[in-house]
């Protein structure tokens, strides 16, 4: 079946794409690089894995819960996203940036 | 391929727990364990499909509700040390600091 192969390629790019974001979360060296694999990664590969699952429900009651739990994730996501780097910004922390020339400072 | 969908997402767990255990600052350790939270719902839908039993996808929805209201009241406590303080001034007065 075409949708089985389908949802497979979602289910596994999506699986592909968390491992690339934890990946990212464990091994970048500031709080914003992390924050931006983090932040990125999980909306595509929510996307991905329920739009897997929703090709193995069909027409049905448990295609629209997924729908539903997708619409609130890509929500809720960028916005605790934002209001972390917006709280981290505002306390102080400041990004790690490069020293080339010696000059750590920004703007 | 369910299997294999969700031994990817415990993979990714495992790696946003150690940066949530290993992080320097509050904000990594939150910022990971809201990976976390929404990599837990991923995973739960995909354990509704392996089991068969979509009910329980209600779960992973109210999972998602909770995640984000307690990221959000993790980062309140975090950032004013209680619950109860209301930021207007606070925020004013660091912005002005800051700018």
């Amino acid at each position: 079946m075409i949708l089985d192969i389908l949802s497979w390629i979602f289910l596994l790019t999506g699986g592909a794409l968390g491992i690339v974001g934890g990946i990212g979360i464990y091994r970048f060296p500031d709080f914003y690089t992390r924050l931006h694999a983090a932040g990125i990664t999980d909306t595509l590969s929510a996307l991905l894995i329920l739009l897997g699952l929703g090709l193995q429900a069909g027409w049905s009651l448990a295609a629209f819960k997924l729908a539903l739990i997708y619409v609130f994730l890509v929500f809720t996501s960028p916005a605790a996203s934002h209001a972390l780097a917006n709280a981290a910004m505002h306390s102080g922390l400041q990004p790690k940036l490069a020293n080339k020339e010696g000059e750590l400072k920004h703007d | 391929m369910l299997i294999a969908a969700s031994i990817a997402i415990l993979v990714t767990m495992g790696l946003a727990l150690v940066r949530a255990l290993a992080g320097p600052t509050a904000y990594d350790r939150i910022a990971a364990v809201n990976m976390f939270g929404t990599k837990t719902v991923l995973l739960i839908a995909v354990m509704a499909f392996l089991s068969g039993r979509t009910d329980v996808l209600d779960i992973a929805l109210v999972y998602a509700l909770i995640n984000f209201i307690g990221v959000i009241a993790a980062l309140k406590l975090v950032t004013h040390g209680n619950f109860h303080s209301s930021d207007f001034e606070e925020n004013h007065d660091k912005k002005g600091g800051a700018e």
